[in-house]
């Protein structure tokens, strides 16, 4: 166990952005509100799947909307009070809250919720990355239902979406909530199990989050490559280094999709990487050639300082590395591809593994 | 022919260019007023010119407005008001700036009903009395100049504008300031960035008036520019009315000053002032822009500015050997008084440099009772924190070319680590005045277009070809003009497919635009 204190969390704000792969809201903001949650009513405990007690009830909770929205109409309390919400309905008590969704905003969403409500937060979450949809989640690919679930917005509404018929159908119907209550609504899904959380959750995510962040603060220290610092904690491989030379977007259905256009300096001069993203990057193409591929992770930092980038932020002239990790095995299985593969994307493309 | 001034924490520099030729380059103290400073070192510079010569513009470039946010003086006590409720209360205004100026401003805040969603409808209706009320509590506490910031207000103002009319009614007297008019997408930035502008309204509306009668009294008949942070110039009344617009002008004139006149395009600047030091990356000539987010005194603002890492080590900054202290007060203007080689009684950067046998300026024997030791561990740290600021903004760990400008450089030696040489151009005390003075104009638009009726590239040509259009208008020479900045925000979601496309042109001060 440890404790998520305001001293981790602008580590994990670090490593939540770069596990964000350019999606996740923005990192600054989600630091700045579990800061503030922190203060107000303490610091929050951190388990380990293995070190929660057997008949724990696990609360999966997260924000839900556009991260376009989310840095105008800045999230408060919508977390906790989707989590009162989802306790009312079912009639149980959450004993510990999980994450989502490591990458981004929604890693510090149960640390908003926990800090406010007194339970501990489990090291684990149910992407170990950034994903678009709700559907999109280890648990719910290996069996836990994600019904009920309530969705909540800052003004008092709640709604309580009771059964579906699958998880796509949890997401359309949450999504359309979400759109009217003005896109920066939270949800809370029914508890889990101390074994669901075991068998379906990507483990050890938030402590992942904090080492890279910690890793990149160090070599910034001590002038180090921060580059090196990111694939020394998460084994991966520069995918290529240049300057964004066109970012196209279009907010449609509720996603803020595009198009990254990236030209190539130093190692890659002459060269052009085009990524495609859905509020995560999704496909990375070097002069045509596939790079890296959904569910693997294709991460934007600023080249300099290794300051994660997200696709917001994404504009003409800045420098960047792509980088580039190997998805957690739970989504690499037939199961997993089927739900947040390439052409669960839409692509016209087979999963190849990055090579590391 | 063209003026470049620049008014420094400590020194007023002017040059005067005619096209790409400095003809003439003065240096004075900086006064307290600025103005003093300013209309010194012009009456100089026109005295020491030929008769021909005939000032077509006046271009000054000053960090008085810099100096009073990281000195956090002369700020007016200023109010947020923004417009959001039942929405974003858990990040209040102001939530991550610095206490000690949240403190100098402060730090009245007020959150009432109002803004907008993302697609336009209300997140509640405006109330006046609330803000009524609210207006009348900042009289009681004696605030002077308010910032209004409504969610989703670059999408719809009206409730800012709105609200800003019920304050002016309330109380004609204070100073509102609009998010909407100064940012982009970003709630908390675009706030930031309007609160600073509001505190700083009074003090810019004073001194710009004052330049603008003093160049006058001068009998020179030239309009005056004041420099962006961007490198593009904005007329006195725009300045006056977005003085946070001129912070960070500094470093970008010195930065292409010292392009200028170094020859450097690709390499590192460090520009040492009596204040403060300023230290970024040249590429292609232009100062680095900043990645992301930039802060200003500590506050985090959406401004593009050049990336630059401040430090506050100047020529005047204070010195207490024992214990060991250098900074972050500095005697500023007041050197050549306050210093101990020039007379006076504080020991400062630059006497310590005296003492060590680096530079000669003043009396030396004033210094004599400094001892060897305490001496030299002020110049190593001095050495070493430019080294670290120098390596904070490289953009490699490879050697790189670095230029030294500003006057207090000479507290440099001529050896710095992570320089592959270093140059010190001749003129570099004027860096920042030649930077003013080659500064372009820029025309900025920003439109909404529908892209269900027309393409993408389309609406981003068209908007190019009206930003072209106004910086032509202001003044910019056609044959220059570059587009530098495209921005897009979509609007809406379903299912309109709306964005708000903004896009900056700069060229050339048309027929007096010296070679870059």
């Amino acid at each position: 166990m440890w404790q998520a204190t305001e001293n981790e969390l602008e580590s994990i704000a670090i490593g939540a952005g770069i596990l964000g792969t350019g999606g996740g809201g923005n990192p600054y903001i989600g630091q700045l509100r579990a800061r503030q949650a922190i203060r107000r009513w303490g610091p929050v405990d951190v388990l380990a799947p293995d070190e929660l007690p057997d008949d724990a009830r696990v609360v999966c909770v997260g924000g839900i909307g556009a991260p376009t929205v989310g840095i105008e109409k800045v999230r408060d309390l919508q977390s906790y009070h989707a989590l009162r919400a989802i306790e009312d309905f079912t009639g149980e008590q959450a004993t510990a809250l999980i994450s989502n969704e490591i990458g981004g905003s929604n890693s510090v969403e149960p640390l908003i919720a926990a800090a406010m409500a007194g339970l501990p937060v489990v090291d684990a979450d149910g992407m170990g990355r950034a994903f678009p949809e709700f559907q999109m989640k280890t648990f719910f690919v290996y069996g836990v239902p994600c019904c009920p679930m309530a969705v909540a917005d800052e003004k008092g509404n709640s709604v309580v979406i009771r059964e579906t018929i699958d998880p796509r159908w949890a997401e359309r119907l949450a999504r359309s909530v979400t759109i009217q209550m003005g896109c920066v609504a939270c949800y809370a899904v029914a508890p889990m199990s101390t074994e669901q959380v075991r068998r379906t959750a990507v483990p050890l995510t938030l402590s992942l989050a904090r080492d890279l962040g910690d890793a990149v603060k160090s070599a910034r220290q001590h002038g180090d490559d921060p580059l090196e610092a990111i694939l020394s904690v998460c084994p991966g491989k520069v995918l290529f280094g240049g300057k964004v030379v066109d970012v196209e977007r279009r907010t449609t259905a509720g996603f803020a999709r595009g198009v990254l256009t990236i030209d190539g300096l130093d190692a890659y001069s002459g060269e052009r990487m085009v990524i495609e993203f859905q509020n995560e990057n999704l496909v990375a193409r070097r002069e045509g050639v596939v790079a890296c591929v959904v569910p693997d992770l294709i991460c934007a930092v600023a080249t300099d300082l290794g300051e994660p980038v997200t696709t917001e932020l994404m504009r003409y002239g800045l420098r960047v590395t792509i980088l580039g990790f190997p998805a957690p095995e739970l989504w690499t299985s037939p199961e997993g591809l089927a739900v947040a593969g390439p052409q669960a994307f839409g692509y016209d493309l087979d999963y190849a593994p990055l090579a590391v | 022919m063209l003026v470049g001034i620049d008014v420094g924490g400590t020194n007023t520099d002017a040059v005067l260019m005619d096209g790409p030729q400095l003809v003439h380059a003065v240096k004075l103290p900086t006064t307290p007023d600025v103005t003093t400073g300013i209309v010194d070192a012009l009456r100089e510079l026109l005295a020491e010119s030929p008769a021909t010569a005939r000032v077509d513009a006046v271009m000054v470039g000053t960090t008085h407005f810099t100096n009073a946010l990281l000195e956090r003086r002369e700020l007016a006590p200023t109010a947020v008001l923004r417009l959001c409720l039942p929405a974003t209360q858990l990040l209040p205004p102001l939530v991550d700036w610095p206490d000690d100026l949240r403190d100098a401003m402060g730090g009245y805040m007020y959150l009432v009903g109002g803004g907008h969603e993302f697609d336009g409808r209300e997140i509640s209706p405006m109330d006046r009395s609330e803000i009524r009320e609210a207006v009348a509590d900042m009289r009681r506490q004696g605030v002077r100049a308010v910032a209004v910031s409504g969610v989703f207000s670059p999408v719809n103002g009206e409730h800012e504008s709105a609200a800003a009319e019920v304050i002016r009614e309330q109380d004609p007297d204070l100073r509102v300031c609009v998010s909407h008019e100064n940012g982009r997408t970003g709630l908390l930035e675009r706030e930031n960035a309007a609160t600073l502008n509001a505190a700083l309204g009074e003090l810019a509306q004073r001194t710009i008036r004052g330049i603008e009668r003093a160049i006058e009294a001068l009998g020179v008949n030239a309009p005056l520019y004041l420099s962006q942070n961007d490198g593009t110039l904005m007329d006195a009344e725009f300045a006056a009315s977005f003085p946070v617009l001129t912070i960070a002008s500094g470093p970008t004139n010195s930065m292409r000053g010292a392009a200028w006149l170094s020859g450097i395009r690709d390499g590192i600047v460090v520009d040492v002032g009596g204040t403060s030091t300023d230290v970024g990356a040249l590429v292609n000539g232009f100062p680095r822009e900043a990645a992301v987010a930039v802060e200003l005194a500590g506050v985090r603002t959406n401004f593009r500015m050049p990336d630059t890492v401040s430090i506050p080590l100047g020529g005047g900054t204070v010195v207490e050997p024992d214990p060991l202290r250098i900074g972050p007060e500095s005697v500023g203007y007041r050197l050549t008084t306050d210093g101990r080689v020039f007379g006076g009684h504080t020991l400062t950067t630059t006497d310590v440099a005296v003492a060590s046998g680096l530079v000669q300026i003043g009396d030396a024997s004033l210094v004599a009772d400094l001892d060897a030791s305490p001496v030299n561990r002020v110049m190593d740290e001095i050495q070493r924190r430019i080294e670290t600021a120098i390596d904070r903004v490289k953009l490699s760990r490879d050697d790189v070319p670095v230029a030294l400008v500003g006057g207090g450089s000479i507290l440099l030696g001529s050896r710095l680590a992570g320089a592959s040489e270093v140059l010190r151009p001749e003129n570099s005390g004027v860096a920042n005045a030649i930077g003013a003075a080659i500064a372009q104009v820029g025309g900025q638009v920003e439109r909404v277009y529908s892209l269900e009726g027309i393409g993408r590239q389309e609406a981003i040509a068209d908007c190019s070809a009206a930003a072209v259009a106004r910086a032509v208008s202001a003044g910019a020479d056609p044959t220059t003009i570059e587009v530098v900045e495209i921005d897009e925000v979509p609007l809406t979601y379903v299912p309109s497919n709306a964005t708000r496309v903004r896009v900056k042109a700069v060229g050339d001060l048309a027929g007096l635009g010296p070679a870059r």
